[in-house]
């Protein structure tokens, strides 16, 4: 346990309600600096759990959550992180500007200051001149940039998505994948990405995680040694296959008897 | 067992401020000298409600009388207009935007007119219920029945459901949340136009005629006891629609969730 | 980069149809008066000729006729006075004033009631019942006591009716504050706790805009209700600025002059209207929603 590593997860284990479903068993984990992992896993295996506690918005019944060495609680205080839902939640009632300057208002940053962040990071996501619409004016695709860059407002050292591109068709998101790639590798930041999808995965991390069904725990770490920066070609890379079949064959292990079967099959 | 003692906490709170309001209330005005004109005693208006209980109670449930039947053709005729206008969507939808007009009219307005009409006996009081009833019943209904999911009515079609199939298993689900919101509302709006409709004009046995002559001469404890047998009816009655919404959701477990 | 969004049809087709949407909406106005006039005036010819007294004898008292009803806004109130149009646009002006006063009061007293027993659930199991059950009070017989209690404190005279009034207002704002309130996305306040929002922020800036519909739809309720409160409120106050007075006045003259009351009747009418009018023209600038998916 080193205080460089990002995030670190000690003994986690989450029970809901009393004498209710268990969710995480013993999960274990060290994630480095400006990793990108990738959390995958049958349905119900608590990896939303898991990410939630990271971002302390889940309290673990046993264990802890470190980041940079700070308890979770700590972290969520200070902002060390930014986080991208599964859906946008954007407020209707606020422009696409306003949206993404709401971690900063918060914070207490000047006008000047927050307009010129907010024209950065859209520049970023490409969303340039998107500033004065309203949320039901863009694509899935469009509010997931714009959760995007307002989970990056703050500069935020680790990124927590939860399935962030799962309500979208096919083609946006394995252009929203690069896109992504693009942004991490522009801000160096850790990132924790929650799918169910084994391409997905393997194409984005570093390492994947792949989980037991409940209660969660961590079956293997995969690791991913594609080079980066990855590319529509290396979707058809071989070794990218081998990895995606092995994540696929853990899957399987793991759910022994479940019906559902993961996407990418 | 836990669910007497979950009740019991639930209206504890209440409970205890019903108690310690009415001694604060009763301490106030002997500690404070309050004038029988401005605030009687808790005690001596439970006192009159006893004592005059032979006039005001006849006369309450007289006056609840008025409210209740007016409530009835007030609603049955906005459930029915409802009804119809959810079948003819063009009409409905076009005719909206009036009906949530009428039901802004102060129509307490008209209770003299409806006085002149029907005499100052029930039957004006009846129907300045009914219609004080009928529009926002009318309106809710059919925001209720209108508000169905299309995806709901697609599923409906695709099993090759008629129209009538439609309407009793989606349509009366969807919109019983409404028509409830607006039958509580109704109720209590059927006791205001009973009562104020007896103030234009009305006889002894009406309530609203007992407050005002009581206050006239100057017995406000009875003044307050007639106001505490209104109050009585009234949330009567509001519980009455309560306890009917419950029973009729049971039935109806979907009614809840379409509401979300 | 192609923008996505709900942008119009060609600029001469969008001016077509909302030209068309104008002259539709106008024409269902001009037929709904045209056969409110026809229903009340076929109504009465049919039972004047036949004299049927179920379910009331209708006479030229009863229900006088139309022209006679609206020509009589234009004869003076009473001998040497100006005419009945001007008197009761004065008086609906006065009682307007305590409609809105109590409605600006009631308005804040909801709202400051839905946010406590928003955040207090032991205030609202200890209080709700009593909030729901004020309802019940008839405020015809508590408003001579609340002028009584109100006046002398040098208050213009017109301040109880604008308590009576708020007293009708405050109940459905509450409500629906509270609804509001308990209803935000559960998302969004996640959104928040990751932000390690102060609960304040949380309320100011997701809690209440999201309840804002709640609020609007509330306060077209309440708009009605406060004038409501004020006509009913300056019925038994003696007060005879108002339009509550211009009924009494009227009502007792009935027999003599029934168009006057009639009149007054429609003024009373399109002061309930121009109220909620209000209010929801300032909901379609100040509530942003995307369009509803309805069948």
């Amino acid at each position: 346990m080193t205080s460089a590593a990002a995030v670190s997860i000690r003994n986690v284990s989450k029970t809901f309600g009393k004498g209710g479903t268990k969710a995480l068993q013993n999960i274990e984990l060290d994630f480095q600096p400006g990793e990108f992992v990738s959390l995958i896993g049958p349905s119900g295996c608590g990896k939303s759990t898991l990410l939630r506690v990271i971002g302390d918005l889940v309290e673990p019944t046993e264990g802890e959550a470190l980041i940079g060495g700070k308890p979770a609680h700590q972290a969520r205080l200070d902002r060390d992180y930014g986080m991208v839902f599964q859906e946008a939640t954007l407020m209707d009632w606020r422009t696409i500007e306003k949206n993404v300057s709401l971690p900063l208002e918060l914070m207490g940053w000047a006008r000047e200051k927050r307009r010129d962040r907010v024209r950065e990071l859209l520049e970023l996501v490409e969303l340039t001149g998107f500033e004065g619409h309203y949320p039901w004016q863009l694509s899935g695709g469009m509010q997931q940039r714009v959760a995007i860059a307002r989970a990056l407002t703050f500069n935020p050292s680790l990124i927590l998505m939860d399935e962030p591109f799962g309500a979208l068709d096919e083609m946006t998101r394995d252009r929203l994948n690069l896109e992504l790639l693009r942004i991490w590798e522009a801000t160096s930041a850790t990132v924790v990405f929650v799918t169910h999808s084994i391409f997905e995965a393997v194409f984005l991390s570093s390492r994947v995680v792949v989980m037991s069904a409940r209660p969660g725990r961590v079956q293997k770490v995969v690791e991913i040694d594609l080079p980066y920066p990855r590319t529509t070609e290396t979707r058809e890379d071989v070794h990218f296959f081998e990895l995606a079949t092995e994540v696929r064959e853990l899957l399987r292990e793991s759910h022994s008897g479940r019906d559902a079967a993961p996407e990418g099959t | 067992m836990t669910r007497l003692r979950h009740a019991t906490t639930e209206w504890l709170p209440a409970l205890a401020i019903l108690v310690l309001g009415l001694v604060g209330w009763e301490l106030a005005v002997k500690a404070f000298g309050i004038q029988k004109f401005l605030l009687p005693k808790p005690s001596e208006i439970l006192t009159a409600f006893w004592d005059q209980r032979d006039i005001l109670w006849p006369a309450g449930w007289y006056t609840f009388t008025e409210a209740f039947w007016g409530f009835v053709i007030g609603v049955s005729f906005g459930i029915g207009a409802a009804v119809v206008l959810a079948r003819f969507r063009a009409l409905g939808s076009a005719l909206m935007p009036y009906f949530i007009a009428a039901s802004a009219i102060p129509i307490i307005a008209f209770a003299p007119i409806a006085n002149a009409w029907f005499g100052i006996e029930k039957s004006s009081k009846i129907f300045i219920a009914a219609l004080l009833c009928f529009f926002p019943v009318l309106v809710n209904t059919l925001r209720g029945l209108t508000s169905v999911k299309p995806q709901q009515v697609e599923l409906m079609r695709s099993y090759a459901a008629r129209d009538f199939t439609v309407f009793k298993r989606v349509r009366i689900p969807t919109s019983l949340p409404y028509v409830f919101a607006s039958l509580k509302v109704a109720s209590v709006l059927a006791m205001i136009g009973a009562i104020v409709g007896e103030y234009f004009g009305g006889s002894q046995q009406q309530l609203g005629i007992q407050i005002k002559n009581s206050a006239a001469l100057f017995q406000f404890e009875t003044a307050w006891a007639a106001i505490l047998v209104a109050c009585i009816l009234g949330v009567g009655f509001y519980l009455a629609v309560s306890l009917a919404e419950i029973l009729t959701m049971r039935r109806y477990p979907s009614a809840e969730r379409a509401r979300r | 980069m192609r923008r996505v969004g709900y942008t119009g049809a060609s600029d001469c087709g969008t001016e077509y149809v909302v030209t068309v949407n104008v002259l539709k909406r106008v024409g269902i106005f001009l037929l709904v008066l045209a056969a409110t006039c026809a229903f009340y005036m076929g109504y009465r010819q049919l039972f004047l000729s036949t004299g049927w007294t179920w379910p009331f004898k209708v006479d030229q008292y009863a229900m006088p006729r139309l022209q006679d009803i609206v020509s009589r806004l234009w004869e003076p109130a009473a001998t040497e006075q100006p005419p009945l149009a001007q008197l009761l646009v004065q008086r609906a002006l006065f009682t307007a004033r305590e409609a809105a006063v109590g409605f600006a009061i009631g308005a804040l007293v909801g709202i400051a009631i839905g946010v406590v027993f928003h955040f207090s659930n032991l205030m609202r199991r200890g209080f709700q019942p009593y909030v729901v059950g004020s309802q019940t009070v008839p405020i015809l017989a508590i408003a001579p006591m609340v002028v009584i209690w109100l006046g002398g404190q040098g208050l213009p005279v017109w301040m109880p009716v604008a308590v009576i009034s708020a007293f009708l207002t405050f109940f459905p704002v509450a409500i629906n504050t509270l609804r509001g309130l308990d209803s935000t996305d559960p998302r969004k306040l996640e959104l928040m706790r990751s932000y390690a929002a102060s609960e304040w922020s949380t309320l100011w800036r997701v809690k209440f805009p999201c309840s804002l519909p709640y609020l609007f739809s509330a306060f077209k309720v309440a708009a009605t209700a406060s004038v409501v409160g004020a006509i009913i409120g300056e019925l038994p106050s003696s007060i005879q600025d108002g339009l509550g007075g211009a009924i009494l006045n009227f009502a007792q003259y009935y027999s003599l002059d029934p168009s006057a009351l009639w009149a007054t009747n429609i003024i009373a009418a399109l002061l309930g209207i121009l109220f909620f009018c209000i209010v929801a023209v300032t909901e379609h600038f100040v509530v942003r929603r995307a369009p509803e998916n309805v069948a």
